[in-house]
């Protein structure tokens, strides 16, 4: 089996096979003696395939589909040449770019720690009182006179608990 | 510019006396935190940077944990300037290389510094001197809490807090310490801690980050992931490998001095005479004797009140500090006789070696 393999790195006859699991993947990589001493894969304690593959990491498939961020315009090949997302909307432009990604990066691919729970809830009520003021002004527009008184007492409860909101923190 | 931060009598790492330990120098935490409403800094147009610069700017000014504090404008820093900030780990060499549009807020004691417009809107950085993860985290936890309050920070509930790389994404935290690791690099045994972490998902690095060597026998040591686990989870991981890096150092400590006690007082007491009298010194000699002087006081053969004296000067004998404080734009050899003639005035001040108290040891 080993005459027919060659080293991944530089094509001579590999000598050394490795396999590792690293995230729960069996990965194997086949090298040549003076590669293997090179990368310090003779020894056996400390090395890990992870660093091997690591500058791999981010350079992704050929032919996979080319998209373009709608907010901010990074393409596929932008982010595959720098490894860094244009703008927070990128994070859905290019997630199924991602996933993989993260899962060799990472101990996990979801999100277990803190969240900005103000900010979050102030982002929602914002988007709510928006929806409200369009409302509104449809209302008025069409002369729905008490949908439009409607739409204004929950404007202002809107406001209010947001009012109070902010005295809380 | 920066006089305030150089001449600072109340600055963490050069002038706090109290806290010093064996082993660890210092503990930083940062976070990186992005706006949910502009492209990030690297894809961002010059008007889009400036805009952002002062929205955040004007939020943070107003933040109680930055009373007193400053605001430097990168742009209008000199390469010296921002190389000093560098060295005293306020900024990083990112925003030092940054096009214009970049800035940091530094608190009054330097604990604090944000940075605007580095690879992400925002680097949070708190640092503290001696081992303390759990309260430079609280610190910034609080901070940044205070921050969301004002600012509409990018976040999914996927993925966490959106940052610029992926390396980043999560948590966007990133936690180091600074190790002093004599024993480990003189046994020859770095290596093989550096291989064993790495499997851990941590890193090693020098003094000063990323490609940096670790003159000093100093290293930097932090979490490499930062997404599927929580703060908590990552920073009891981290304190437990340092706790075991620690307990590895003090072991190699103690069996070169069973095994090379004359050796290593020699090498010790000689470090001492060159620092006392030698006329010239390059910043990677400077470093060298420095640590082995750090040795001396864990062995007690200095008094503890000069560890932050040592401390300070691992940071004061860096070229850019040396440069600033000799004014004129000096050339590398004139900068080798002024850290020397530094080093000859500090030393000269220090007691007399101990050697008793080793010798009882060993």
């Amino acid at each position: 089996m080993s005459e027919n393999l060659k080293c991944s790195h530089c094509n001579k006859p590999a000598t050394v096979h490795l396999t590792q699991i690293v995230n729960n993947k069996i990965i194997k990589v086949d090298l040549c003696e003076s590669c293997a001493q090179a990368k310090g894969v003779t020894d056996s304690e400390g090395y890990s395939l992870a660093d091997l593959l690591s500058k791999t990491n981010l350079t992704l498939e050929k032919g996979e589909a080319r998209i373009a961020c709608p907010d901010c315009g990074l393409t596929t090949a932008d982010f595959r040449r720098t490894g860094r997302l244009g703008c927070a909307a990128c994070y859905r432009s290019f997630v199924t770019l991602l996933q993989p990604v993260l899962e060799d990066m990472h101990a996990g691919t979801a999100h277990k720690g803190k969240i900005p729970k103000v900010a979050l809830s102030r982002q929602t009520s914002m988007a709510k009182l928006n929806d409200l003021e369009n409302a509104l002004h449809r209302a008025i527009a069409e002369e729905a006179y008490e949908d439009a008184a409607k739409f204004r007492d929950e404007i202002q409860a809107c406001k209010k608990a947001a009012e109070y909101e902010a005295i809380q923190s | 510019m920066i006089e305030s931060i150089i001449n600072s009598d109340k600055a963490e790492l050069t002038q706090n006396t109290k806290k010093g330990a064996p082993v660890v120098l210092s503990t930083r935490v940062r976070l990186a935190r992005n706006l949910v409403d502009a492209p990030f800094p690297e894809r961002a147009n010059m008007a889009q940077r400036s805009d952002l610069m002062a929205r955040c700017a004007n939020q943070i000014a107003d933040l109680s944990q930055m009373k007193n504090g400053a605001f430097f404008d990168v742009a209008e820093l000199s390469d010296l300037e921002r190389q000093v900030l560098l060295e005293r780990h306020l900024i990083s060499r990112e925003l030092c290389d940054s096009q214009s549009g970049s800035g940091v807020f530094i608190n009054k004691d330097q604990t604090c510094s944000v940075m605007i417009n580095e690879e992400d809107h925002l680097r949070i950085q708190f640092l503290k001197t001696g081992f303390s993860l759990r309260s430079v985290w609280k610190q910034i936890d609080r901070f940044d809490s205070s921050l969301e309050n004002e600012l509409d920070l990018a976040f999914s509930s996927e993925f966490g807090y959106l940052t610029a790389c992926p390396t980043n994404l999560g948590t966007g935290l990133r936690a180091s310490v600074m190790l002093h690791l004599p024993g480990l690099v003189i046994s020859n045994n770095m290596d093989k801690v550096i291989r064993a972490v790495n499997q851990l998902g941590i890193t090693v690095r020098g003094l000063f980050g990323e490609g940096s060597d670790a003159t000093g026998h100093v290293f930097q040591i932090s979490n490499q992931q930062t997404l599927g686990e929580s703060e908590e989870e990552i920073l009891s991981r981290l304190a437990s490998v340092f706790k075991t890096i620690i307990d590895h150092e003090i072991n190699a400590r103690f069996k070169y001095l069973e095994e090379n006690c004359a050796c290593l007082l020699d090498q010790i007491g000689r470090a001492f005479g060159v620092l006392k009298n030698a006329y010239v010194l390059n910043s990677n000699e400077a470093m060298n004797l420095l640590s082995l002087m750090r040795l001396a006081v864990d062995l007690e053969m200095l008094p503890e009140v000069n560890r932050s004296d040592i401390d300070r000067l691992f940071i004061e004998c860096q070229p850019g500090h040396i440069q600033y404080v000799a004014g004129e734009g000096i050339e590398a050899d004139a900068r080798d006789l002024c850290r020397a003639k530094t080093l000859r005035e500090e030393f000269v001040q220090l007691p007399a070696l101990d050697f008793d108290k080793v010798n009882k040891l060993g």
